[in-house]
C-alpha cells in the first residue's frame, strides 16, 4: 500500500522528519505513538502533500506511485485519506456541496460519471448514520461552529464517503466523550476491509482497544525508534516515554 | 464663453469646452445650481489624485489619457438591444445615453407610480431636484448638473407598495468616445415601499465615460430596497454618485454588485434625517486585469435612535485595485446610534491592491459604532482542507471565493437577478 523510505523534511532550517521507515500492507493497522512535538502530524502533513515542508531526501511509494510527485489533491484521487488533528472551519461552504465536489471530482480522476444526485444522498444518509452524525450537520457549512468532538466525527464521515485506500487519522480521538470514541471506532472498523489500510495516530491504548492495531510504532524526535505489536502500546501505556527519550536523545 | 475663466485646469477646460458645444442647454436643473455648478468646476476642476477623496482614483488623469477629445457620437439603441438585458419579473425602464426613453421602457399602469422625464417636472417636482445633490460639494456632481441629460423621474406615491420590482436599466452607447451626464431622481414618499434595480451597461466598442447622479428620498416610514448592478465592460469609465435622504422611520438598503468596468468609482452618500430610520449598504466587487473598483460611503447620522449597516467585499486579481472609504458621521443630536462598518477583502495576486479607510466621527456620547476591515490572500489552510479531499486547485479557490461572496449575493431577493450576478461572478473568478 504505501513505503515510506529515509524520508526526511524541515521548515525552514529545521529538520522534523530524520529518516522515517514505514511500511503498511493493504489489510493492515498501524498505530503511531510518540510524544508531543515528535513529529506525527509532521508525518501526516508531508504525506498529505502540505508545501510548508520541504522533503529533503527520501522516497515514498503509494501503490506504486511516486506519492512525492502527485498533488495534494491527486494523492486523495489516488486513495489517501488524512483526517486532520486540527480540522479547520470553512464558512460559507456546506459540507454537501464541498462533499459532492470532491467525490465528483475524485470520480472524474477515474473516469467515472458524476454520481446522480439522488444516490449521492442514499450515500449521505448511510454514511452519516454510520458515524451517527446528526443529519444537520451534514448541511451545515464544514465545521463552522461543530464541537470538537463533533468535527472529529465529520472527519470520518468525510472517510466514509470518499472511501480511501489509505487513511491516516491523526488524533481522531482526542477530544471525544466515551460514547463518541466507541462510535467512530466503530464507525472505522466497519470502512476497514482487506483492500484497505489505516494508520492511527494515538496518545491512549483506549483508542486501540476498539480498534487493535497489527502494529504500533514509536515516533521519537522525527524517527520510529521501536516498533512492535499491539502489546508495546501497552507497554508505553505504562511505562511512559522515559526510557525512549533517555536512550534515543539526540543532541540537536 | 468659455466655462473655466482662469484656467484652473486644462483638462476640465477641455471638457468643459467640448461638452458645452456638443450638448443642448439644460432646462429642467435650476438655475442656481447651474451657476453654483460652473463657480464650483471653474475654482475646483475635476479631481485628481491630490484631492483626498480622489487619492487612488484620478479622474482628471482619465479624462486627459482616455477622454481628450469627446465626440458625443452616441448610438440609438432598438429594443433588441435592450431585451437581453430585462429582468423578467421586474417592470423594465431604460434610460440611454442618459435620456429616459419612454419607447424603449415597458409601459404598466401601476397605481400610485409616476414615471417621467425630468424636463417634464411640475414646479413642486422641480424644486426637489438638486436639493440633496448640491452643485457646490462635488465636481462630479456639478459637472453632471452643468450638462444633465434628460434622465429619469420616479415616484412612488404616498401609502403605495409596488408588488414588483422597478428596473431601470441605464445603457449607453457611443460609436466614438463619449461622456453621459446621467441623472435620475427617485421619490418614494411617506409610507410607501418599493424594490428598485439599477443597472449600468455599456454597448458597442467606444468608450463611455460615464458620470450618474442619483437622488433618493425615502419617507417617512417608507421603504426603498435598491439593488446596483454593475456590469460596464472593459471600455468603461464611471462615477456613480447615489445622494439619498432617508426620513422618520424609514428604511433604505442597496447592494452594489460590480462585476466589470475599467474604472468604478461609486459614491453612496445617506443622510438620515430624522429619528428610528435605518440604513444598510453593501457591496461585492471582483476585478481583473488593471482595473479599478472604488467604493466610498458616506453615512450621516443627525438624529436619535438609528441604525446603519455597512458590509462591503472584494476580491482582486491580477493588477487591479480597489478601495473602501466608509465616513460614519454621528452628530450630537444622534444619540442611541447603532453603526456598523465592514469590509472584507481578497488579493488573489501579488500585484492587487485594495486600499481600506474607516473614518468616524462621533459628535454624540451615546452610541455604539464599530467597524473593521481586513485584506489578505485566500485562506491556504482551507485550499490546504480542501484539496486534501481531492478538490483541485481552481475548483478550491472558488468555492472559497463563492463562499466569501455569498452572503452577499444571498441579499439579492429578486431570483433571476441573483442568478445573473451569481452566474457573471463565477465567469468572472
Ligand atoms: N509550521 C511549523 N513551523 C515551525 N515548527 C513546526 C511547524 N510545524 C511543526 N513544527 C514543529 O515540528 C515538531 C513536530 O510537530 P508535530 O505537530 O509533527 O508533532 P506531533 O508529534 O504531532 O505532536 P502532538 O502529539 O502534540 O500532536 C514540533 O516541534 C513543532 O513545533
Ligand atoms: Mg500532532
Amino acid at each position: 500500500m504505501i513505503s515510506i523510505k529515509n524520508l526526511h523534511a524541515s521548515i525552514g532550517d529545521k529538520e522534523i522528519l530524520r529518516g522515517i521507515n514505514l511500511e503498511v500492507k493493504a489489510g493492515e493497522i498501524h498505530a503511531i505513538m510518540g510524544p508531543n512535538g515528535s513529529g506525527k502530524s509532521t508525518l501526516s502533513s508531508v504525506l498529505a502533500g502540505r508545501e510548508d515542508y520541504d522533503v529533503t531526501e527520501g522516497e515514498v511509494t503509494f501503490n506504486g506511485k511516486n506519492l512525492l510527485d502527485l498533488s495534494t489533491e491527486d494523492r486523495a484521487r489516488e486513495g489517501l485519506f488524512l483526517a486532520f488533528q486540527y480540522p479547520i472551519e470553512i464558512p460559507g461552504v456546506s459540507n454537501i456541496n464541498f462533499l459532492r465536489t470532491a467525490l465528483n471530482e475524485i470520480r472524474a480522476y477515474h473516469g467515472q460519471e458524476e454520481m446522480a444526485a439522488k444516490d449521492f444522498l442514499a450515500l449521505v444518509k448511510e454514511k452519516s448514520k454510520l458515524v451517527e452524525l446528526d443529519a444537520k450537520l451534514a448541511s451545515r457549512s464544514v465545521n463552522e461552529g461543530f464541537s470538537g468532538g463533533e468535527k472529529k466525527r465529520n472527519e470520518i464521515f468525510q472517510m466514509a464517503m470518499l472511501n480511501p485506500k489509505l487513511a491516516i487519522l491523526d488524533e481522531t480521538d482526542s477530544g471525544l466523550d466515551i460514547d463518541a470514541l466507541r462510535i467512530v471506532a466503530t464507525g472505522v472498523n466497519k470502512l476497514k476491509s482487506k483492500d484497505n489500510a489505516t494508520i492511527v495516530i494515538t496518545h491512549y491504548q483506549r483508542l486501540l482497544d476498539y480498534i487493535v492495531p497489527d502494529f504500533v510504532h514509536i515516533l521519537y524526535k522525527g524517527r520510529i525508534v521501536k516498533s512492535g505489536g499491539k502489546e508495546l502500546a501497552l507497554e508505553m501505556e505504562a511505562k511512559g516515554y522515559d526510557e525512549i527519550k533517555k536512550e534515543f536523545e539526540i543532541a540537536d | 464663453m468659455s466655462l473655466v475663466a482662469d484656467n484652473k485646469s486644462a483638462v476640465t477646460q477641455t471638457l468643459l469646452d467640448q461638452l458645452q458645444s456638443k450638448s443642448s442647454k439644460v432646462a429642467f436643473m435650476p438655475d442656481a445650481e447651474i451657476i453654483s455648478a460652473i463657480r464650483y468646476l471653474e475654482d475646483k476642476g475635476i479631481p485628481n489624485n491630490k484631492h483626498e477623496d480622489y487619492k487612488y482614483c484620478n479622474i482628471e488623469a482619465v479624462l486627459r489619457k482616455e477622454f481628450k477629445s469627446v465626440e458625443q457620437a452616441f448610438n440609438e439603441l432598438t429594443n433588441s438591444d435592450i431585451a437581453p438585458l430585462k429582468i423578467d419579473e421586474a417592470i423594465n425602464l431604460v434610460v440611454v445615453n442618459g435620456v429616459y426613453s419612454e419607447e424603449l421602457s415597458e409601459k404598466m399602469i401601476v397605481k400610485g407610480l409616476t414615471v417621467k422625464s425630468l424636463n417634464e417636472l411640475s414646479s413642486t417636482e422641480k424644486a426637489l431636484l438638486c436639493s440633496q445633490a448640491k452643485s457646490d460639494t462635488d465636481a462630479l456632481i456639478a459637472l453632471n448638473t452643468t450638462f444633465s441629460a434628460n434622465g429619469l423621474f420616479l415616484q412612488i406615491d404616498k401609502n403605495n407598495i409596488i408588488p414588483m420590482p422597478l428596473h431601470v436599466i441605464y445603457v449607453n452607447s457611443g460609436s466614438a468616445n463619449i461622456v453621459t451626464n446621467t441623472r435620475s431622481f427617485i421619490n418614494v414618499q411617506a409610507n410607501a415601499q418599493a424594490t428598485l434595480i439599477e443597472s449600468f451597461y455599456n454597448i458597442g466598442s467606444a468608450k463611455v465615460f460615464s458620470n450618474f447622479v442619483g437622488e433618493k428620498f425615502v419617507g417617512e416610514n417608507a421603504k426603498l430596497t435598491c439593488h446596483t448592478f454593475q456590469n460596464e465592460g472593459a471600455l468603461s469609465y464611471s462615477v456613480n454618485t447615489n445622494q439619498v435622504k432617508i426620513n422618520k422611520y424609514s428604511n433604505y438598503s442597496n447592494t452594489t454588485m460590480t462585476l466589470s468596468g475599467e474604472l468604478v468609482r461609486n459614491n453612496h452618500n445617506v443622510v438620515l434625517a430624522d429619528s428610528n430610520c435605518e440604513a444598510h449598504l453593501n457591496g461585492l466587487f471582483i476585478s481583473s486585469g488593471t482595473q479599478q473598483i472604488d467604493n466610498h460611503t458616506l453615512i450621516d447620522h443627525q438624529m436619535p435612535h438609528c441604525e446603519s449597516n455597512e458590509l462591503y467585499k472584494g476580491i482582486a486579481k491580477d493588477k487591479s485595485a480597489g478601495t473602501f472609504n466608509g465616513k460614519i458621521f454621528v452628530r450630537k443630536d444622534a444619540q442611541k446610534t447603532n453603526a456598523y462598518q465592514s469590509s472584507k477583502n481578497i488579493l488573489m495576486s501579488d500585484d492587487a491592491t485594495i486600499n481600506t479607510k474607516p473614518q468616524l466621527e462621533i459628535y454624540a456620547d451615546d452610541v455604539k459604532c464599530s467597524h473593521g476591515t481586513s485584506t489578505g490572500k485566500i485562506d491556504t489552510e482551507a485550499l490546504f482542507y480542501l484539496k486534501a479531499r481531492g478538490i483541485g486547485e481552481e475548483s478550491a479557490r472558488k468555492l472559497l471565493l463563492q463562499a466569501f461572496a455569498q452572503e452577499l449575493i444571498d441579499k439579492i431577493e429578486i431570483p433571476s437577478l441573483q442568478e445573473r450576478v451569481l452566474h457573471l461572478f463565477e465567469k468572472a473568478l
